[in-house]
């Protein structure tokens, strides 16, 4: 979501209405479609990570609640960025007892690997939420402002700054290259780890100089004082008023772009289910996510986790997906991270 | 290691099998080595070490490693130590099949169903055993991996036509 | 002692009993491993408070790192990735009729493991913690380079082939998906190729499979058949173990440290054997059934299995897979593990110390009076147990990626350890390989991207640099040792 794509509904504090809505409408959907047996929930990422600790919730939240009448059967599929997963579903048309969730690699996987899959391949059914990346540095570097770091990336020497993130050619080496095209042709050394958590950790040990780490990755350190959250890669600030450390909350975290550092980001967690579905399948996925938003566990998590709690299904989420994919391709060709074969 | 004395005329001699391991891996040393040249073995600007420079070095590795281990086998004169005789050969083959099907079938009609099959005749063969007893076995087996994996961990392993009919 | 408090209560301790129960069964299975249990079990404990969870879902941790040891010894098939070095030793003896004392000493070895890694996470967390914060990319490969150097170097027969067994193991480690740069690399456009080969498939079919097909070439006979059951084995194992202490304090201190670092627990047991096998009077007999060649992988692998929850609480960083999925169980519930959990949280984290304590203690119980039932499984006939083997590894082999695929790869490897054994080209470098490769190859491009291409930076500072010098002293030991034998005898009359 660089760019203004993002001036979407905030759905905030729409779930309660959904809860009553889903209720009612219960009965009258008497005859609508049911599974009829387990429900596979493809994660195409490892385990540990943003999408898996997602899914994984969700299916807590869904036997906690009770709210499906058969299990919901969690599996990861991470195989070459997230392709193992995608290329299953797209293997299975028309099978309503399969949904995925989705990170970035969903758009970044087969434009920078040239793996055979797209979102056309799958059924969208709603957008959870969007997951927000924060600048950091270590607590004790000298800057305080994202302008600040940026103008010392400026000024020092061509690769001299390290930026670690998650993966390779994927969101983190993304947004690294659109701060690129602000440092006056300086460049980062960009150095990829396998998972947040670790590229977090790697920035409090001064192994690198900043990291865009997503919230929930980070903000232990930053309750710890070891990090420095410099500005939020959205185009408006957090809606998370309560203090995370003993003098700040999310919503004190500036925006990028009004550090004077104009770039935006935020990543898709969403779910689709297979091709070639009926209505009536997609909808009773789309009723059940809406229950599960519906509960206090889900805006806890979303609290902790600082994400930005946008819903959409239907054509407006499909829109989005196809908006949010041409956008990686402009962003990947200009980094130059397409595949070449 | 499993070295029988009495088990008959020799199939193949070890310094045959040598020989053609050793072939076999300088295939795939060239394999490795083709894939790292098209993925570049030298320092990348952006990306530091190139893709291919790990595999690169470890397949020239192979290669050399691999044609020492040719040389010393055609040099070798042991050209009468066994690798493995007919019998010895024939018993291995005698599992290795069956496994090779029962795979085979796993991806048709699931895995809780090969596998009461598999080893109701693998006891009928091997151990003589009579195939009703074998039955009772395999399917006890197949029910408690069932009753694991899809019931109470929740793990999906491959099913067929007769799961479905019950509705997993 | 607020900790033991909490968990002495009824219910907890049902919930410990039943946790390490599972673990065990979890541990037996190749291909289910800590983290699928802890990740499929995970959603049941959402109703109870987080430290009952915690208690359970740690126990079936504990339970795993105890039930791996169990198939390796008796069919030669690691049921968890760290218990691979424990067949080296288990599975012949074994096969000279003492499962009883091997299992006995993995066991008991496994306990001494995890208790001192939980007596070190209970006094030194925090200075342990800032430990861990020193090691960037450059250092991770020094470790890693310091446990092959541990492990190499010291087979007997040709080293070309050992080269080349370790090499074709590294080989394979690379296929798939290159995390530094995003490039696919020898997958050829076959999709099943993008996750790579994995180290569990690999290892079910070197040592499950092709343990059957040796067995089936010599007639039938599964070597292990004529196990005793001596009653009173856990007793004679346990009188014998006392002499082994070097070796005890050698594998916790090498398993603690890759805990902590996190290294993981799969380096730390093949570190542990090569260095014992290298230090022990009785080295040359490793391999061939010797009791010390258990206790050290077991010892180390339990040792960082457990104080790889330590980076996990302190800092957020999981040393393991199942510690991964116990840290999304901590933010669902609602904690928050880094450094501020020991001050906010203290009710959890000692209550989750206590379960260490006491969770391994009912584990070891346990675990050791099953001990003559699973040697007992040894007397069942080859014909019967032998398919039931191969089913549990096509199960296995199957779980670990969802995909037949991997299957077929388990009996390829069956045949390729088939004839490698016969040949004399050594497993072991090649399984070290395959589970070493990937992680040493992205520290080292890691930490050349960081230096811009100076291998200096492997000495750049006294930590890095006393490792890579450690590894090269022991990588180049047996030169070192022959020159210094010139030296002290130089002409013998």
């Amino acid at each position: 979501m660089i760019g203004h794509a993002s001036k979407s509904l905030k759905v905030v504090g729409f779930a309660a209405g959904v809860l009553a809505g889903a209720l009612l409408a219960t009965p009258a959907m008497a005859q609508a479609w049911q599974p009829t047996k387990a429900v596979t929930f493809v994660i195409p990422a490892g385990t540990g990570g943003g999408a898996d600790q997602m899914a994984r919730f969700v299916q807590g939240v869904v036997t906690k609640h009770n709210l499906m009448n058969q299990p919901m059967v969690v599996i990861n599929k991470a195989g070459g960025a997230g392709a193992e997963g995608f290329l299953d579903m797209k293997a299975s048309p028309r099978d309503p007892h399969k949904i995925i969730i989705t990170l970035s690699n969903l758009f970044t996987t087969p434009l920078a690997t040239g793996s055979p899959f797209n979102w056309k391949d799958l059924t969208p059914v709603a957008m959870l939420a969007l997951d927000q990346f924060v600048l950091w540095v270590n607590a004790e570097a000298p800057y305080k402002t994202a302008a600040e770091y940026i103008n010392a990336v400026k000024a020092g020497n061509d690769r001299q700054f390290k930026m670690g993130g998650t993966g390779s050619k994927q969101e983190d080496q993304i947004i690294t290259a659109a701060l690129e095209r602000l440092t006056g042709g300086k460049k980062f050394t960009y150095v990829p780890f396998a998972g947040g958590g670790a590229v977090a950790v790697q920035l409090v040990g001064k192994h690198v100089d900043s990291t865009v780490n997503n919230p929930l990755e980070a903000v232990a350190q930053w309750r710890a004082g070891a990090l420095r959250p410099l500005c939020i890669f959205d185009t408006q600030r957090s809606t998370y008023k309560d203090k995370v450390t003993t003098d700040m909350a999310w919503s004190d975290i500036p925006t990028c772009k009004e550090s004077g550092v104009n770039t935006d980001y935020q990543m898709l967690r969403g779910v689709f289910t297979t091709q070639g579905v009926t209505p009536a399948q997609v909808n009773y996925y789309v009723e059940l996510f809406k229950k599960v938003m519906a509960t206090p566990d889900w805006k806890d998590f979303m609290e902790k986790g600082a994400f930005n709690q946008t819903f959409m299904t239907g054509d407006q989420y499909k829109n989005w997906v196809a908006a949010n994919e041409t956008l990686h391709r402009d962003l990947m060709k200009e980094a130059g991270f397409l595949a070449t074969n | 290691m499993h070295d029988k004395e009495d088990g008959g005329p020799s199939l193949v001699s070890t310094r045959t099998m040598d020989i053609v391991v050793a072939l076999l891996l300088l295939v795939v040393s060239a394999i490795v080595i083709t894939d790292s040249t098209r993925l570049g073995f030298r320092w990348r600007e952006i990306e530091g070490p190139a893709s291919g420079y790990f595999p690169f070095y470890i397949g020239l590795m192979i290669a050399i490693s691999s044609v020492v281990n040719l040389v010393r086998a055609i040099r070798s004169g042991e050209r009468n130590k066994t690798f493995v005789t007919k019998q010895a050969f024939r018993q291995v083959l005698a599992v290795l099949i069956p496994l090779c099907f029962y795979v085979l079938v796993v991806g048709w009609i699931g895995i809780y169903v090969a596998s009461a099959i598999y080893i109701a005749l693998f006891m009928w063969y091997f151990g003589r055993y009579p195939l009703l007893k074998g039955a009772a076995i395999g399917i006890a087996v197949s029910a408690v991996l069932f009753a694991m994996f899809e019931i109470w961990f929740l793990v999906p392993l491959p099913k067929g036509p007769i799961e479905d009919f019950f509705g997993f | 002692m607020n900790g033991f408090y909490v968990v002495f209560s009824p219910f907890n301790f049902m919930l410990m009993v039943v946790g390490i129960l599972l673990g065990v069964i979890i541990g037996v299975l190749p291909g289910l491993g800590g983290a699928n249990g802890v990740a499929i079990l995970l959603p049941l404990t959402f109703s109870m408070s987080p430290t009952s969870a915690i208690i359970m879902l740690s126990c079936i941790y504990w339970g795993a790192l105890f039930g791996g040891a169990i198939t390796s010894i008796l069919f030669n098939i690691p049921g968890e990735p760290w218990s691979v070095a424990t067949t080296f030793d288990g599975h012949p003896m074994a096969q000279k009729g003492k499962a009883d004392e091997a299992l006995t000493g993995a066991f008991t070895s496994s306990f001494v493991g995890a208790i001192v890694a939980v007596i070190m996470i209970t006094f030194l967390a925090p200075l342990v913690a800032k430990f861990a914060l020193k090691f960037g990319p450059a250092e991770f490969f020094a470790v890693q380079f310091l446990t092959f150097a541990s492990f190499i170097g010291m087979g007997k027969g040709s080293a070309f082939k050992t080269l080349a067994s370790m090499s074709l193991g590294f080989a394979l480690a690379s296929v798939g998906l290159d995390t530094v740069t995003g490039q696919l690399r020898m997958t050829f456009g076959i999709t099943e190729l993008l996750t790579g080969f994995k180290f569990l498939t690999a290892v079910i079919g070197l040592f499950g499979i092709g343990e059957i097909l040796a067995s089936m070439e010599s007639g039938l006979a599964f070597s292990g058949a004529h196990a005793k059951l001596r009653l009173n084995a856990v007793l004679e194992t346990w009188k014998k173990m006392p002499a082994y202490y070097v070796t005890f304090i050698r594998s916790c201190i090498v398993g603690c440290w890759m805990g902590v670092t996190p290294g993981g627990a799969t380096p730390a047991s093949f570190m542990s054997y090569g260095l014992a096998k290298r230090f022990s009077k009785n080295g040359d007999r490793f391999g061939k059934g010797e009791l010390e060649g258990v206790i050290a992988p077991e010892t180390a692998a339990h040792a960082a299995g457990t104080s790889a929850l330590l980076p996990m609480l302190t800092l957020g960083i999981p040393g393991s897979p199942t510690a991964a999925v116990l840290l999304g169980g901590l933010l669902i519930w609602g904690l928050q593990p880094g450094p501020l959990l020991f001050i906010e949280q203290p009710d959890f984290v000692w209550g989750l110390i206590a379960s260490m304590y006491l969770g391994n203690l009912v584990g070891l119980v346990i675990v050791l009076t099953c001990v003559p039932l699973f040697a007992a499984i040894l007397r069942v006939p080859f014909s019967i147990i032998a398919p039931i083997i191969m089913v549990i590894c096509a199960v296995g082999a199957y779980t670990i990626n969802n995909a037949m695929f991997d299957v077929w790869m388990m009996v390829g490897f069956g045949v390729i350890a088939y004839a490698f054994n016969k040949l004399s080209y050594p497993l072991p470098p090649f399984v070290l390989a395959l589970v070493l490769g990937d992680m040493a190859e992205s520290s080292f491009r890691q930490a050349m991207l960081l230096s811009q291409g100076s291998v200096t930076i492997f000495w750049s500072n006294g930590l890095v640099g006393f490792i890579m010098t450690l590894g090269l002293v022991l990588l180049l030991w047996p030169m070192i040792s022959w020159v210094l034998d010139k030296v002290r005898a130089p002409k013998p009359a």
